[in-house]
């Protein structure tokens, strides 16, 4: 390392001052640190106002702290982490967390494949129908939540009850009997446009010739769809797995406006049990040490999923 | 036979996920009256007084903070995402890559991880409740993913291209604004609206950082939501009104949107 003539940026300088005679390496520095002048803002503006605030949430989690007492403030080292440990709110809302995203992304990703199966055709009207499909995606996550939690599943009023109704389903109350179901719903209504349009820009990527090969060797549709489509559509899968269990994992609005977590912590996920400690509990320690937590879980989860990531972008390359 | 089959159920899927948006509408058009209604019914006598009483109602303000928050965070992500994805991208930086992943690891931080410090940090600073916090944590959210789009957009720029401008004698502004920015107009459009999008979607980090100043408009509607039981008819007025903006630009861009929210990696 030492013998490299530009340094690594952080990395160790030389213990004195280059002399005057060796203006190439100073120059060769310089231009350096010309060459990665632009990306400096973005990444110093990023490191401030992601990794900074995370810093904090790890003193805090060393602290307890209640907001609503001034002073209260104190060191109390992994105490916290034992509480949080011993809590089952806690756990429940690491299952609920497991179940919401993955019942969201593996439900949603069925749905879109048949669907952009089904768009990947010619008929008459296919744009039409991609913009209807679309539509979920783009109306605001909160309004979405408010239609589905009122004029779809209100067990009085509800369209949902009232299609049900021939078959016997009655005043079905769904979001206080079947409050992650409900979230689930509303969430792979919002989530299952963006794989179908993700995997239909795979099919569409796919070679003509190909296929058309294929079946003038009299393969049959299953097996071309077995052996050539369903391989070449995984990277978008994947893709569209990864991108989706990001954002799920995060939900709030729709548990926030549908079920507020319950019935009691039925449905509570870990971004909302921990907004519920942190703002309505103002116990500021507890709140960080979960924090804290979910992101030593993330970063196991996310190792293995940059490496997907870093693969499919290594093909795209 | 089966093609007629499969255009019908294709037809009976577009409108089963557009239902409710389609509902949604219809029912901000009713009377109060004609909006709780056993069984749910399609007839009825419209009117506009939902969406005129809104705006007594004081969504004006609302609205205008989401259009100053979206559109403030939006050009500030565009102006430091574009110079940082040049240089991940034209100039090959050493440990690019490892720049690029770290960005994007940040997305994988869980926003609750940090609401915490967030707020109390801005008590401290005394910035609560103030549209200007929501423009930096917007630009935090979407800086990520405006280095990757705009790094796979200026990745297509051929390398000739570039090399007879500095050839031309021509400075980095004059490279940046002459020759890259036309070429890569589209991507940045692609890039600015998704990140729109997602401001002017975003409700965990408003309802959390602001009370009555800086309110967007998710926290305005998720005012109806009061204990006494919910006015459908205003409330699908307002969701109809909140979400306009965002589902008329997406339709009318579709494929840059795919594009943008696979970051690249689908052409």
């Amino acid at each position: 390392m030492t013998t490299d003539v530009i340094p690594a940026p952080g990395g160790q300088r030389p213990s004195r001052p280059l002399a005057p005679s060796f203006p190439a390496a100073r120059n060769t520095r310089r231009e350096g640190w010309r060459r990665r002048a632009p990306l400096l803002p973005a990444l110093i503006f990023t490191i401030i106002v992601t990794q900074v605030p995370f810093l904090v949430t790890i003193w805090y989690s060393l602290n307890s702290w209640n907001l609503v007492r001034p002073g209260s403030e104190r060191f109390v080292g992994l105490a916290n982490y034992a509480d949080v440990f011993a809590d089952r709110v806690f756990r429940q809302a690491a299952l609920n967390t497991v179940a919401i995203t993955a019942g969201c992304v593996i439900a949603s990703m069925i749905l879109g494949v048949a669907l952009a199966l089904l768009l990947d055709r010619t008929f008459v009207g296919r744009s039409v129908v991609r913009t209807l499909i679309i539509t979920p995606f783009l109306v605001m996550p909160v309004a979405g939540a408010l239609v589905w939690k009122t004029t779809m599943l209100d067990p009085l009023f509800g369209v949902v009850n009232a299609v049900l109704s021939p078959f016997g389903v009655g005043d079905m109350d769904w979001a206080s009997s079947l409050p992650l179901l409900s979230v689930i719903t509303a969430l792979v209504w919002q989530w299952t446009p963006f794989m179908a349009l993700l995997v239909l820009a795979g099919l569409q990527s796919q070679e003509r010739e190909v296929i058309e090969a294929a079946q003038v060797d009299g393969a049959s549709p299953s097996r071309i769809f077995r052996s050539m489509t369903l391989p070449h559509l995984r990277r978008y899968i994947e893709l569209g797995v990864l991108l989706g269990a990001i954002y799920v994992v995060n939900t709030f609005d729709q548990i926030y406006i549908m079920t507020q977590g319950g019935p009691g912590t039925a449905s509570a996920n870990l971004p909302f049990y921990i907004y519920q400690r942190a703002f309505l509990g103002f116990d500021v320690g507890q709140a960080a040490a979960m924090g804290v937590l979910v992101v030593a879980g993330t970063i196991v989860v996310a190792l293995f999923a940059l490496r997907m990531l870093f693969r499919t972008f290594a093909e795209e390359s | 036979m089966a093609a007629r089959f499969l255009t019908t159920l294709t037809w009976f899927a577009g409108l089963l996920f557009f239902f409710p948006v389609f509902w949604m509408i219809i029912t901000g058009f009713k009377h109060e009256g004609d909006a709780q209604t056993d069984p749910p019914s399609l007839v009825f006598t419209p009117t506009l007084d939902q969406f005129r009483t809104l705006f007594d109602a004081g969504a004006g303000p609302y609205f205008l903070n989401s259009l100053l928050a979206a559109g403030m965070s939006t050009l500030l992500v565009l102006g430091l995402a574009v110079p940082a994805a040049y240089a991940l991208a034209i100039r090959s930086l050493p440990r690019a890559k490892d720049v690029l992943f770290f960005f994007i690891s940040t997305k994988m931080l869980p926003v609750v991880a940090v609401i915490v410090p967030i707020y109390v940090i801005a008590g401290r600073l005394g910035v609560l409740d103030n549209v200007w916090t929501l423009v930096v944590l917007y630009t935090a959210m979407n800086l990520p993913i405006a280095v990757w789009m705009m790094r796979s957009f200026l990745m297509e720029v051929p390398r000739e291209v570039l090399e007879a401008a500095a050839m031309d004698g021509a400075s980095l502004v004059q490279t940046m604004r002459r020759v890259l920015l036309p070429m890569v107009a589209p991507g940045l459009a692609a890039t600015a609206l998704i990140c729109l999008i997602f401001a002017w979607n975003e409700f965990f980090f408003s309802i959390n950082v602001t009370a009555s100043q800086a309110a967007t408009v998710p926290v305005f509607l998720v005012g109806f939501m009061t204990s006494e039981g919910l006015f459908w008819a205003q409330m699908s007025a307002a969701a109809t009104l909140a979400s306009l903006p965002v589902v008329l630009a997406g339709w009318a861009a579709q494929k840059q949107l795919v594009r943008g929210l696979s970051m690249g990696a689908v052409k």
